[in-house]
């Protein structure tokens, strides 16, 4: 059983709906012992990063996802708003955030050279694969992922990055250390590239 | 470097397609669940379903619509038409759409625009506006008008200044839609499109009156958008999206590339 977090935001049928549509059964719940008990767990969503904290605070989800997911082994996905959290802290709401993964967020840059960026960054942008790892598999290089964030994460480790994109700035697009997978982008929103991430995640063995 | 979008629209009304859509030999071109299946699998960036139902008591339709693609399609999609009320909102996007699109609804109620950002994130909330050109007066700087219901009812407000208060609100995007390129086929109004591009600092969707496949290029070169409205272009078969790519591509527009990925496991 996939347990999807239910943090009272975000986009959480969609996800669910895409593990459906893989043949991947999937609950989505905001009790801690189900949650240590799933033999997978995802943490999806749209959503702002404060917000965020203060809902996983206030369900009592920090300690969970903390030692018995992420510090446990078990196999642990992040998406967007779902990868932001996992760092120590984000410039978004200064928000503390989980500490699973030593960095921060920061907010994409106003303007480049010159000329203003829109923020946030929504739709589809190319994704390089800059590190080997099987949830790529099957998935080519430069494909388009469907992105919508206006902050992105700068681990303290850069080779913990598996994906790179460009939005002004380069941007670390997905990263993987041993159980814990995260994307900036919508797995579940990004056609048949995204629904194969998300079936490889769902068969890694880990 | 971000995608230019490519958005079919689909009228639907009482749970059919309305118009346009004529070419397809083994699609139920009524079936607005088999049209969406069709452009998501031709390369369509995101769908636009817009519902034009006249009777309340059978909006419930779309709903079913809207939870029926949301099991088979896995790109972004919105529904627009009619949506008045944040309770209107929450089911559509409780059904499955990652977006709602409001429009007289917000003229009337600029509110909506913000409990709807505040309630599900602006990424949620496309801002449309039918504008119509008039000419410059003092109380319309740009020439064009904000009209709705159809285009029936003009409302004094300005395109641009009715497009800053939307982003000021919360709207996560705004489609400009020109009332009089609307079906004419001679390409959107790039004049509109730009200068509201130029002044937020949200995406913007071009829409009405694209006809050739250059209309799109213009749209996003000269008129600045981010994405564009596609319907009878598309509908009639003359061009398909995957065409529209890949003359977009040899123009030198950063496009998505439509990668079909093979699902069955390893």
């Amino acid at each position: 059983m996939i347990a999807i977090v239910d943090y009272k935001a975000g986009n959480l049928t969609s996800v669910q709906r895409a593990l459906e549509f893989l043949g991947h059964r999937s609950e989505i719940t905001d009790r801690p012992e189900r949650i240590a008990a799933a033999d997978r767990v995802i943490l999806p969503g749209v959503g702002a990063a404060g917000a965020t904290m203060e809902n996983l605070r206030a369900l009592g989800l920090v300690e969970v996802l903390r030692d018995r997911v992420a510090r446990a082994g078990k196999p642990f996905l992040g998406i967007c708003i779902g990868i932001q959290v996992l760092f120590d802290r984000s410039e978004e709401d200064a928000a503390e955030c989980l500490g699973i993964i030593p960095g921060r967020v920061v907010r994409y840059p106003r303007a480049v050279d010159g000329l203003p960026l829109k923020v946030p960054q929504i739709g589809w942008n190319r994704v390089r694969q800059t590190r080997p790892h099987p949830v790529f598999a099957g998935v080519p290089d430069n494909t388009h992922f469907y992105f919508v964030n206006s902050y992105y994460p700068v681990p303290a480790d850069p080779s913990i990055a598996i994906a790179a994109s460009d939005y002004g700035v380069p941007f670390t697009a997905a990263v993987a250390r041993g159980n814990v997978l995260a994307t900036q982008f919508h797995l579940e929103k990004s056609g048949t590239a995204g629904l194969k991430l998300l079936d490889n995640f769902c068969r890694l063995g880990c | 470097m971000l995608a230019k979008r490519i958005i079919p629209c689909l009228d639907v009304r009482d749970g059919k397609v309305t118009k346009g859509v004529q070419f397809l030999k083994n699609v139920d071109v009524g079936d607005p669940v088999a049209m969406a299946r069709y452009y998501y699998n031709e390369g369509a960036d995101e769908i636009v379903f817009y519902d034009i139902t006249a009777s309340n008591e059978r909006r419930g339709i779309m709903l079913d619509v809207v939870r029926a693609v949301a099991r088979e399609i896995f790109i972004p999609f919105s529904v627009g038409g009619g949506l008045r009320t944040l309770e209107d909102m929450r089911a559509v996007l409780l059904a499955g759409a990652e977006k709602v699109s409001i429009d007289s609804g917000a003229v009337r109620n600029p509110a909506l625009i913000s409990e709807g950002a505040r309630a599900f994130g602006s990424q949620c909330v496309v801002l449309s506006m039918q504008v119509k050109k008039t000419g410059a007066r003092p109380d319309l700087p740009t020439g064009y008008e904000v009209v709705i219901d159809g285009g029936r009812q003009p409302t004094g407000r300005d395109a641009l200044a009715w497009s800053l208060e939307g982003e000021r609100l919360g709207a996560g995007e705004l489609c400009i839609n020109s009332i009089d390129r609307d079906g004419t086929k001679l390409g959107y109004d790039l004049e509109i499109t730009r200068r509201i591009s130029e002044a937020v600092s949200i995406p913007v969707i071009a829409s009405g009156g694209a006809g050739e496949p250059s209309h799109l290029r213009d749209a996003f070169t000269t008129g600045l958008a981010d994405a564009a409205i596609v319907a009878s272009i598309i509908h009639y078969g003359e061009h398909p999206i995957p065409a529209l790519k890949a003359y977009l591509k040899r123009n030198g527009v950063e496009i998505r590339d439509a990668v079909t990925v093979d699902l069955a496991p390893a």
